[in-house]
């Protein structure tokens, strides 16, 4: 039975992370330690691709099983144990994890190659795998948990990896504990959630709280409360409303630091516990709403900012900002099944995305503003050529991967009734095509706009392999999800409708006929897509004083764009000055000096002024010990005769 | 005529607290000494008391032991002033502060 | 006597003089071996012993008594005085008017003394021994010049 190797498949990553992390540094070929990285992460790879096909071999309700490793905590009503689910779901994400953590690891082996903490980021990208595939088999809140914390510490470790390398304002350290600390916010509604669901429903095991909640009704007022506090946890990770302001500066990694991590999977991470959730969620329509609007919010205001940024990696982040805002989008109008295909789909094209961009920055030797580009598709063809298709995927066109998803999510909103929320989607398709093309014609086509002394060549076939690989993926990719008006049967959300069985009931949803209305929205959003592709090569590459044009007449509009709306500054003013000011005068001075401090110092005074005053006692004459010796034997001689 | 047991024992008890009289009074080292072998006598004493008052004989085999024991430690207790005397030329108690921190 | 006298010779002898009154005491309680070896080993070894340092030392005189009064002395008169009322006391209110025992004579005699060392008490007297070795070794120890 495969689904019993899925320990091995976890444990590799971490064996790799230390052989690589405790010997690495001693072994002298790059390959060999690239080699031992992307080995540990293939073999889970193979087991996930075996469990899949075991899975498909099997019935519909035998897919699921609950591998128990060993028991980790057991303290008073608490029991948890390391032991995964096996399921639809979790095999799902694992591929994902899996398959496209080993096409960056062996991008990696390229891209990295000559630094010399090589064996630092291979152990480190490991340990990453490690943890989040623990975030995805667990089968308890605590030791998903355990993988949410343990990705989190990964990406400080990995965007800091030059750690003092400048950036921005500060260095990339700073970029890093941004994160982190970002991070940690989210990660308190995240503790908050689990803590009122042990005190709901007893335990943390997915299979009781689940089994538990199906017994409760909609609208419970405490299963309200815990997915909005597991919702803010996810805002966190996944880079939404409010907590998005670390992912543009995570940027100050390594390139496939951003691929992986920040693309397609650890930010998924809030999605796949929002979709594991979704039984809860599916009991508390009021936090529904909060995800779909925060969902459709952030894809239209990242869209936005990502319109008018000139670093090319920038610009990716605030696109991954939005498509995450797409799959929260989809997860909150009860959707579950499109908003993970959209993980699947935006998995493909984003990781190739910015390991294109790697390509390109690794060409023009660490240029990241697009505006110093241009004309290099005749430089790097391989390059240009799959950049050219993640671009079409993303933008939404058929058939590639990008339309199947985002469209489901479009038409599930509208069926769903959330009409606002299906036009803000819209327009943030429009937007998202016109920046990427934007990006694309900036970078690889026109006019030479290069600084003097560069060469740009194009990368080793350890870099354009897996582009190559990607790039194929994001075109068939989205064939596993076609939907039934256009004549397929969705395998995706039929694969995954028994993990979403239970929610579903609880919304009541029935399945839906084809209607012509889907036919009308397919082609409003290839629309939208074409004529913001149209737009952007018009004027990015003939008429090109019109962006200029329109920024100057839009100043102001412009220059808040550029800033990111301010919010970086505002969370500055707002939250940030006032708590390290307050903790340095009230917190530090006043209490920890003036009152901690004086307590001890007074405390050994008050010793030292005592231990002065008896040491008059010991004069040094064994005379006077003997006196005082004899009181004490009166003393005792006398106690007893009075007894 | 039968002295009481209690004469001997009163006896004894007033050897011994002039020797602790002596021991606490006087400043001269060895005099010091003298008086604690005068209040090792006056245990003796007592102990041969009690032994001839009822007929046991641990008390005068303790007393041997008591004598024995009492010479080890005059030995020694000498050579200690001994020593005393060579480094600080002194037996004056009062001037032999060092025995504190 | 003993305790008052300034001169640490005078002191010595004066307790030679107390040693030889108990040796006669111990006659009194029929302890005859006893009195014997307290003239023998009290006064001749010891206070020979004693007598023989105050020499070596070539000790002056003390001053007098009461001529200087300080809290200790005055500390040690008064304690002195409340230790004696206390024995005092205990010793009037036992019941100790016992006779003496029939068998005194018998068990003074140094015949009941061997029997009873060597044979209920061969124990401490062997370990006296090595303790009278110690003190040898350490008696010379401490009293060796330093060359």
């Amino acid at each position: 039975m495969a689904h019993q190797y899925i320990g091995y498949a976890v444990f590799l990553p971490l064996i790799g992370f230390l052989i690589n992390g405790l010997i690495g540094r001693k072994i002298k070929s790059e390959s060999l330690v690239g080699i031992i990285g992307s080995a540990a992460v293939a073999i889970g790879f193979i087991i996930a691709a075996s469990i899949l096909v075991e899975m498909l071999g099997s019935p519909p309700d035998e897919r699921s099983h609950i591998v128990y490793l060993f028991n980790w905590i057991t303290a008073g009503d608490l029991s948890v144990s390391v032991a995964y689910q096996v399921d639809q779901l979790s095999v799902l994400m694992m591929l994902i994890v899996t398959g496209v953590g080993f096409l960056i690891h062996v991008y990696s082996i390229g891209y990295m190659h000559g630094d010399p903490g090589f064996w630092r980021f291979f152990s480190y990208l490991n340990l990453f795998i490690f943890t989040m595939l623990n975030l995805i088999l667990a089968d308890n809140f605590l030791l998903m948990f355990l993988g949410w914390e343990g990705v989190g510490l990964c990406s400080y470790l990995l965007i800091g990896f030059w750690y003092d390398r400048k950036f921005e304002k500060g260095t990339t350290g700073d970029a890093a504990k941004k994160a982190f600390i970002v991070n940690r916010i989210g990660d308190f509604g995240f503790l908050i959630g689990m803590f009122l669901i042990f005190t709901t429903f007893g335990s943390l095991n997915f299979s009781t709280v689940f089994a538990h909640a199906s017994m409760l009704s909609v609208g419970t007022p405490i299963v309200m409360w815990i997915t909005l506090a597991l919702f803010l946890g996810a805002t966190g990770k996944s880079a939404q409303i409010p907590l998005f302001v670390w992912l543009p500066d995570a940027m100050a990694g390594p390139t496939p630091v951003s691929a992986l991590i920040h693309a397609a999977t650890m930010v998924t991470a809030g999605i796949y516990m929002v979709a594991r959730c979704s039984v809860l969620y599916a009991l508390a329509p009021a936090t529904m709403e909060v995800v779909a609007i925060v969902g459709a919010c952030t894809a239209l205001v990242a869209a936005s900012i990502g319109l008018v940024q000139n670093d090319i990696k920038k610009i990716l982040a605030y696109s991954t900002v939005s498509q995450l805002g797409y799959m929260f989008l989809a997860l909150g109008v009860g959707a579950f099944a499109a908003g993970l295909f959209h993980v699947l789909t935006h998995a493909f094209f984003k990781a190739l995305l910015f390991l294109g961009s790697g390509a390109v920055i690794h060409a023009m030797h660490e240029e990241q503003d697009i505006r110093k580009m241009g004309e290099l598709k005749s430089h790097l063809p391989t390059t240009y050529k799959t950049f050219l298709v993640g671009t079409v995927a993303i933008a939404g066109i058929p058939p590639l991967a990008g339309f199947f998803s985002k469209d489901e999510i479009l038409w599930k909103s509208f069926a769903h009734g959330y009409y606002v929320l299906w036009f803000m989607g819209l327009v943030g398709a429009g937007l998202t095509a016109f920046y990427m093309f934007r990006l694309l014609s900036l970078t690889f086509d026109g006019e030479k706009r290069w600084d003097p002394g560069k060469h740009p060549h194009e990368a080793p076939a350890t870099m354009t392999i897996p582009l190559i690989i990607l790039a194929v993926l994001s075109a068939i990719g989205g064939f596993v999800g076609i939907p039934a008006s256009l004549g397929g049967g969705n395998a995706i959300e039929h694969w995954l409708d028994p993990v979403f069985e239970k929610a579903n009931e609880k919304m009541l949803l029935a399945g839906h006929d084809v209607e012509a209305i889907e036919y009308v929205l397919m082609a409003l959003s290839v629309g939208v897509a074409i004529a913001g592709i149209f737009l952007a090569r018009k004027w990015y590459l003939q008429r090109s004083e019109i962006p200029d044009r329109l920024s100057a007449r839009f100043a102001g509009l412009y220059k808040l764009l550029l800033n990111k709306y301010y919010v970086d500054e505002a969370y500055d003013a707002v939250v940030i000055t006032p708590a390290a000011k307050g903790s340095e005068k009230l917190l530090w001075r006043g209490i920890d000096v003036g009152v901690i401090d004086w307590f001890v110092n007074a405390l050994a005074a008050a010793f030292g002024f005592v231990s002065k005053t008896m040491r008059v006692v010991q004069t040094g004459v064994a005379q006077s010990y003997a006196l005082v010796f004899l009181a004490g034997v009166i003393a005792i001689v006398g106690w007893l005769i009075t007894r | 005529m039968q002295l009481s047991l209690s004469a001997y024992l009163g006896l004894s008890a007033i050897l011994f607290t002039i020797g602790v009289a002596g021991v606490l009074l006087r400043r001269n080292a060895i005099v010091v000494f003298m008086c604690i072998e005068l209040m090792l006598n006056s245990v003796n004493l007592s102990l041969i008391a009690f032994s001839s008052y009822r007929g046991d004989i641990t008390g005068q085999v303790l007393v041997f032991f008591v004598m024995a024991v009492a010479a080890a430690e005059a030995a020694v207790g000498l050579a200690i002033v001994i020593a005393l005397f060579r480094n600080k030329q002194t037996v004056n108690i009062d001037e032999v502060n060092i025995l504190k921190w | 006597m003993v305790i008052l006298q300034r001169n640490p010779v005078m002191s010595a002898i004066s307790l030679i003089g107390n040693f030889f009154c108990l040796a006669l005491l111990y006659l009194l309680l029929k302890a005859q071996v006893l009195a014997v070896l307290q003239i023998v080993v009290y006064t001749g070894a010891i206070m020979v012993l004693v007598i023989f340092v105050i020499m070596l030392l070539n000790l002056g005189d003390e001053t007098k008594l009461t001529e200087k009064f300080d809290v200790r002395k005055i500390a040690g008169v008064v304690l002195a005085t409340g230790f004696l009322l206390e024995m005092l006391y205990l010793f009037a209110t036992g019941d100790a008017d016992v006779p003496q025992s029939a068998n005194a004579q018998e068990i003074g005699t140094i015949e009941a003394m061997g029997s009873a060392i060597f044979s209920r008490f061969l124990l401490p007297f062997e370990v006296t021994s090595l303790l009278l070795l110690a003190a040898i070794v350490g008696a010379v120890v401490l009293a060796k010049k330093r060359t």
